[in-house]
């Protein structure tokens, strides 16, 4: 009985969140990991992207709710998602055209790129925040708990429950399906196998005849939608804060180089093993140790290896770690 | 410099005393302060970038550890905590020291397949060890008087020793850093850097028996005199009334602000000496022949890798010595104020504009964009009543531009940062060939 509580406790306090944020790093990972493969740089004003997704679901769910518009019990997000999405591939398409295709067009080197997304991430930054603020925004809706703690104690007869948040299992179904989707297009249509050949030799790819212009916008176009939605899901699941998309950029370059630049597969798992090693290590053991071992045993401290306030650095030695041991991530992608 | 770059010089200068004239000298005192301070934070970055093409996105953490560096030299020590706690503190540092020890021993007398499992078990037992020193240890110093210290303290040293430590300690970070990320793919380093500012300022943020934390350390000593002491001495008042002050306490913090300029400006000058010096020399050629064509300096038999470090490190401790310095001015330490935007991306527009690869550029870059970021908040509060000017009274829209103005600085760096890269790559004062 003892083992079931310690594992209903370590589903409730780790297993169940890690998911659901390794799904939504998993989701910025490939938008990044993508940009990576497509146009070689890395794209520092992801972040922000995510976040004008995640206001533009805000907005339209704030105008929806004033219609009384609702499909309790799921969040009146859901439904505000897809006009989020065309909103952020729009801004995206038009950054493109204004930015990015001048540097495009005179190949200049990856970390131009690179400074000049800095800049992008500026008027992005500056763009969310007049509209919508500085401040927190909670707004998910209907229903809050798919199974509450309660529910489950009284379903099991344990003394610890598992409680599961609605937006969690949303988030899982969300990204399995965007996922399946995504690779659906790049392995069997023909646009999508345009921008594997694209990524893997530009020059063989435009010898035969694949128009760049259309992959990179195919690549900006998904780029975009997964930000919106991986930023409605983390906006869902925690709350919507701006400050909080420039330090999520960490853990996504992490997981995109843990799995290999330009490697989606890679991205989905860099994404999911940076979220569980980051909730574990951060997590306090002293309850879960306690029900596995005789009452006499139970641990004095917390066994906590690291406190939540440095779960940036667990990210930080992954990426440490990869670059020291396996440069080209677990799926070998490239390196210079 | 050419005469380009001075009449950009004398624009600046223009600028200053217009804010000087029309808003008040205290002003544009304190705008000139932040603006050398600034000038330094570039002329490091230029280092790495200019001179050798590194994309460095952790400044603030340099910068953070120059500050920290400040209050641990700076400060009085705050002997009770030393006596509950310092022991503990030490024991742990310690056994990290002897793990280190211990696996480097082991790596080498053990047989290959032994090595990583006798330094995992190693790290987790060295873990183990220095946290039940640590963990008590921090209790200990952290219960001790925590609204007024809590933490350790510092070596109670003057406060200008402090300027060129935290260049070191930034320099340590930087070794460590690059040792790890350069050699690699460009973006690497890039990324690498991000994380371990964010780390370091982590670091600031929580371990409250280093550093106080949030609850901010204030009142570190000064370099110059008090505002308070100099209105009772005569030989100020005297002098205040001659140049025509009638507010003593204005002129004496006119007074004070005046003494920090010198003091920057000193150290401006010599890091600007050696920068230029370095430029010019065959290190400097060897540098951007680097910058230029890697694989050709390789050919040339020219060590890539270890250049790029050595660049690295001296960027990152100008970034720690300005660090210093601003803590200094400031008078405290505040985590919560360290952003990325303004202390890492604020400065690339620095350097950006000023002219990747010149010194002279770099130093206007920071004047030009730390008194258009002080002057955007003003300008965006006018430009947004402006806009909304034509909307109803109180209606939702005018009131969101309204509170949105301050975020309007930046939009203005961002635009700045795009049009400088697309329209003038190479900045306002070029680097010379």
């Amino acid at each position: 009985m003892d083992i079931l509580n310690a594992l209903a406790l370590f589903a409730n306090f780790v297993f169940v969140p890690a998911t659901a944020y390794g799904a939504q790093l998993a989701l910025g990972a490939l938008g990044v990991t993508l940009i990576f493969g497509i146009l070689r740089f890395a794209n520092f004003s992801h972040g922000e992207l995510m976040s004008f997704g995640a206001m533009a679901s805000i907005l339209v769910t704030w105008f929806l709710q004033d219609q009384g518009v609702s499909i309790a019990p799921l969040p009146t997000a859901l439904l505000a998602l897809p006009a989020a999405i065309l909103a952020t591939v729009v801004l995206m398409l038009a950054t493109d055209r204004l930015v990015f295709r001048f540097y495009r067009r005179q190949r200049a080197n990856p970390i131009v790129f690179a400074i000049v997304s800095v800049g992008v991430m500026f008027v992005f930054a500056g763009l969310i925040r007049i509209i919508i603020g500085p401040e927190d925004r909670s707004f998910a809706d209907g229903e809050r708990f798919i199974i509450t703690a309660f529910e489950f104690k009284k379903l099991t007869g344990l003394a610890e429950g598992i409680a599961i948040r609605q937006t969690q299992l949303l988030t899982l179904v969300v990204t399995a399906i965007v996922v399946v989707a995504l690779f659906w297009f790049l392995r069997k249509t023909r646009s999508g196998k345009a921008m594997r050949a694209y990524s893997d030799d530009e020059d063989l790819a435009l010898l035969s005849g694949i128009d760049p212009e259309r992959v990179v916008a195919l690549a900006w176009i998904i780029c975009a939608a997964l930000a919106a939605i991986a930023g409605t899901l983390y906006g869902l699941d925690k709350t919507y804060k701006p400050f909080i998309f420039l330090q999520i950029l960490l853990p996504i370059f992490a997981a995109t180089i843990l799995g290999g630049i330009g490697q989606p597969v890679g991205a989905v798992l860099g994404g999911f093993i940076i979220a569980y090693s980051e909730v574990t290590v951060t997590y306090a053991f002293k309850k879960f140790l306690t029900y596995l071992g005789p009452e006499s045993w139970a641990p004095e401290g917390l066994v906590q290896l690291l406190s939540t306030d440095y779960k940036f650095a667990v990210s930080f030695i992954i990426l440490v770690a990869v670059l020291l041991f396996r440069p080209t991530g677990i799926i070998r992608g490239k390196v210079i | 410099m050419t005469a380009r770059g001075a009449l950009y010089y004398a624009i600046m200068g223009l600028v200053l005393l217009g804010i000087g004239v029309l808003q008040s000298w205290n002003v544009a005192f304190g705008i000139l302060n932040l603006c050398l301070i600034s000038a330094i934070m570039a002329l490091g970055v230029n280092m790495q970038w200019g001179y050798a093409g590194l994309f460095n996105v952790g400044i603030m953490g340099f910068t953070a550890l120059g500050a920290l560096t400040a209050v641990l030299v700076s400060m009085p020590p705050v002997g009770e905590a030393w006596s509950a706690g310092g022991g503990g503190i030490l024991l742990s540092l310690l056994s990290v020291v002897g793990t280190v020890a211990a696996i480097i021993a082991a790596r080498r007398f053990l047989h290959r397949a032994l090595h990583l499992p006798a330094t995992l078990l190693l790290v987790v037992a060295g873990f183990f060890v220095a946290e039940s020193f640590f963990g008590p240890a921090v209790d200990r110093i952290e219960a001790i008087n925590p609204a007024h210290t809590g933490y350790l303290g510092g070596l109670d040293l003057p406060i200008l020793l402090a300027w060129p430590l935290g260049g070191l300690v930034a320099a340590g970070a930087g070794w460590l850093i690059g040792k790890i990320a350069l050699g690699l793919r460009a973006d690497y380093l890039a990324i690498a850097t991000l994380g371990i500012s964010e780390i370091i300022i982590a670091v600031i943020k929580y371990e409250e028996w280093l550093s106080r934390g949030v609850k901010n350390v204030t009142g570190l000593p000064r370099p110059v005199p008090y505002e308070v002491d100099l209105v009772t001495r005569d030989w100020f008042l005297s002098l205040a009334q001659w140049l025509g002050f009638e507010d003593m306490g204005e002129a004496a913090s006119l007074f004070v602000k005046v003494c920090y300029a010198l003091l920057f400006l000193t150290v401006l000058a010599i890091i600007m000496w050696f920068a230029e010096r370095a430029l010019k020399s065959p290190w400097g050629r060897m540098m951007r022949a680097i910058r230029d064509n890697r694989e050709a300096a390789s050919a040339m038999g020219k060590d890539v890798k270890r250049r790029h470090l050595q660049v690295f490190v001296l960027g990152c401790a100008v970034c720690g010595i300005a660090g210093a310095m601003l803590a200094t001015l400031d008078g405290q330490l505040t985590p919560t104020s360290y952003i990325p935007l303004r202390y890492t991306f604020l400065i690339w527009v620095m350097v950006i504009l000023g002219g990747s690869g010149n010194n002279w550029g770099a130093i206007l870059g920071g004047f030009v964009i730390w008194t258009l970021w002080v002057q955007a908040e003003p300008l965006g509060n006018l430009f947004m009543h402006l806009v909304s000017s034509p909307l109803p009274e109180g209606s939702w829209l005018a009131e969101r531009l309204v509170a949105g103005a301050a975020y309007t600085r930046y939009i203005l760096m961002g635009a700045i940062l795009l049009i400088v890269m697309r329209f003038a790559p190479k900045g306002l004062i070029p680097e010379r060939g």
